[in-house]
């Protein structure tokens, strides 16, 4: 029973890296530029792609370090053509601009890759578990929560330690101030754009090696960010870091006492945040 | 005087058409379900309309009582009582009692934080539909019923074969909801939405109570969507999972914006656009799902203000 139980809070704990890395980068976007990126989900699984077909030419490693960087650039070009012409309008706008790109992502995808899934090869090594105790402790798995982990560290230090990292911090408090000071604003959307959808895209290398490849792989992963992110607060990072975790754990230990609930349970608690607290539970007061 | 002349005979030329439909529809390449489909999703866009263009708040997730609305009816006619107004109401009251349980939830809660909340409770039922399938039928959706036939007293009405019945009475409660809609635009209380969409700190200050009455307007809005997913269920004899998931929503939401969504019957006009082009391309090729997300790319970009929208901006000039 209690090897079960941590199973799933382990299996929870990865699902949970998943949601705040994904939440992460949507949160980046809505707190700066106050757009809901509809399209993180088929950015996520673009990032899958592009490692898939990164594979055979620079290897596992080559794949997992570059793919993330590729879609990135996509997300910088998207951002630069399309999304940048809607802020400061209704948000209106740039949730059904998003909702367009969404739809266009995963039906790409599925126009060049196909819509089977495919096969998606880690190391051998890298597949085996730690232990014959704790067979679900597989080396990919530990890896991969190292990997969050080392990520979520590194957007923590350079929003805090480094100038870009400060602006954009500043500008999510007040934009206008900013670009008083002389900050190109600009530029300075573009670049967080592209470091929220970097996560994404690192998100979906590390996923299609536990999920497979599918066109659809960002659609299971979408709704619980957005819900990391209601949980958490709007406006706070940590709090989308702690609500992605929060019910991605409470998803796995549902699992064990009521299987079929276990993707309710991340609704019921969206429920009684907003209901007790509406604002989150680290979000700003007044901030919406 | 002359807008009001307007506007009467745009509203008389709206009824004609639609009133015609089925005798015009075959002249001009359509047939007649594509009249009902547009007329059923047109109710959708509309009730959508009355939260997002007369009340300012923006919902993506009302699919989840458009498709609750046609679950409510299906499962009621295929499980408990073969009869089409049975079926309806109970489709209505399913999909009303769960928009205005959740409603004291988010309508504290605006702009962007409101769509995302709307669009995550949305989900909710689309998961209970997809995976609860001992009861729903989960991906299969429910199937294998038919719509009863309509019992007037005097005699019955088949509803099933005669497509042109089912186009009427489609049409008949598309009027009553658009009227009685219409007619709450007009009173106090929908010019206090009115004020609250245009200035919402002013209206606060007026000591109008506006959370509740975007709840109010809320919930409205959902009775009509569900009002229409009750005949959207009827009309295919079957219902899915997805007529509630966001994608769903996400139609609603352009339909409305195409048409134009400060005016009355711009959700009306963008639904039959985006029906009979949806129609068209998902028949000439597979990869329909590129071309709709251009299309939203294109409005947004180029048309935000819809159909009626730019013609009212051409008279003006």
């Amino acid at each position: 029973m209690s090897t079960l139980l941590l199973f799933n809070v382990f299996n929870g704990l990865i699902i949970g890296a998943f949601y705040a890395l994904m939440a992460l980068g949507l949160s980046l976007i809505l707190n700066l530029s106050g757009v809901i990126n509809f399209a993180h989900g088929g950015f996520l699984a673009l990032g899958g792609y592009i490692a898939y077909t990164l594979i055979p030419f620079v290897g596992f490693w080559g794949a997992l370090l570059l793919s993330p960087f590729v879609t990135a650039a996509i997300g910088l070009a998207v951002e630069r053509v399309l999304i940048r012409r809607l802020y400061g309008r209704d948000p209106l706008y740039s949730l059904l601009l998003t909702f367009g790109l969404a739809f266009m992502l995963e039906d790409g995808t599925r126009y060049i890759w196909g819509a089977q899934s495919l096969p998606y090869q880690i190391p051998q090594w890298l597949d085996s578990p730690l232990s014959t105790e704790f067979f679900f402790l597989t080396g990919y798995r530990v890896f991969m929560m190292g990997l969050v982990a080392l990520v979520v560290l590194g957007l923590f230090l350079i929003l805090n330690y480094t100038r870009l990292g400060l602006r954009i911090r500043a500008g999510t408090l007040d934009l206008e101030t900013v670009s008083v000071l002389g900050v190109n604003v600009r530029v300075l959307r573009n670049l967080n754009f592209g470091l929220g959808i970097y996560m994404a895209g690192l998100a979906g290398v590390l996923a299609v090696g536990m999920l497979g490849l599918q066109p659809t792989i960002g659609d299971s992963l979408i709704m619980p960010s957005f819900i990391a992110i209601i949980v958490g607060g709007l406006g706070s990072l940590p709090g989308t870091l702690a609500g992605g975790l929060l019910i991605g754990v409470a998803t796995g230990v549902t699992t064990v006492f009521f299987p079929s609930a276990s993707e309710a349970v991340m609704y019921v608690m969206m429920a009684a945040v907003l209901l007790v607290r509406p604002r989150g539970l680290l979000g700003e007061e007044g901030r919406f | 005087m002359i807008d009001r002349q307007g506007k009467r005979a745009a509203d008389a030329l709206v009824w004609l058409l639609l009133l015609t439909a089925p005798f015009w529809l075959p002249l001009v390449g359509g047939y007649i379900q594509l009249g009902s489909r547009i007329l059923v999703i047109a109710l959708a866009a509309m009730a959508l309309n009355f939260l997002l263009g007369y009340t300012g708040v923006l919902s993506f997730g009302h699919a989840a009582y458009f498709g609750l609305g046609g679950y409510g009816a299906a499962m009621t006619i295929k499980y408990l009582y073969p009869s089409t107004p049975v079926g309806m109401l109970a489709g209505i009251v399913v999909g009303t009692a769960a928009a205005a349980v959740i409603g004291p939830l988010i309508t504290r809660l605006r702009g962007v934080y409101f769509a995302m909340c709307t669009i995550a409770f949305g989900q909710v039922f689309y998961f209970i539909a997809f995976q609860w399938s001992s009861v729903t039928g989960g991906d299969d959706g429910v199937s294998a019923w038919y719509r009863p036939p309509l019992n007037l007293g005097f005699g019955e009405i088949d509803i099933l074969h005669n497509g042109r019945a089912f186009y009427y009475l489609c049409l008949a409660v598309f009027a009553v909801s658009v009227a009685i809609m219409a007619f709450l635009l007009r009173s106090p209380f929908g010019r206090t939405l009115l004020a609250i969409r245009e200035n919402e700190r002013r209206a606060r200050f007026l000591g109008i109570p506006v959370d509740r009455h975007i709840w109010m307007s809320w919930t409205i809005s959902c009775f009509f969507a569900s009002v229409a997913g009750t005949l959207y269920a009827l009309l295919n004899n079957f219902i899915d999972p997805r007529a509630l998931r966001w994608d769903m929503s996400g139609n609603f939401v352009i339909m409305a914006v195409l048409g134009g969504m400060r005016s009355f019957w711009g959700p009306l006009i963008g639904c039959a656009i985006f029906v009979v082009l949806q129609d068209y391309i998902s028949s000439r090729t597979e990869n329909w799902m590129s071309f709709v997300g251009l299309f939203f790319v294109l409005i947004v970009l180029f048309f935000p203000r819809g159909v009626l929208g730019m013609l009212r901006r051409r008279t003006a000039q």
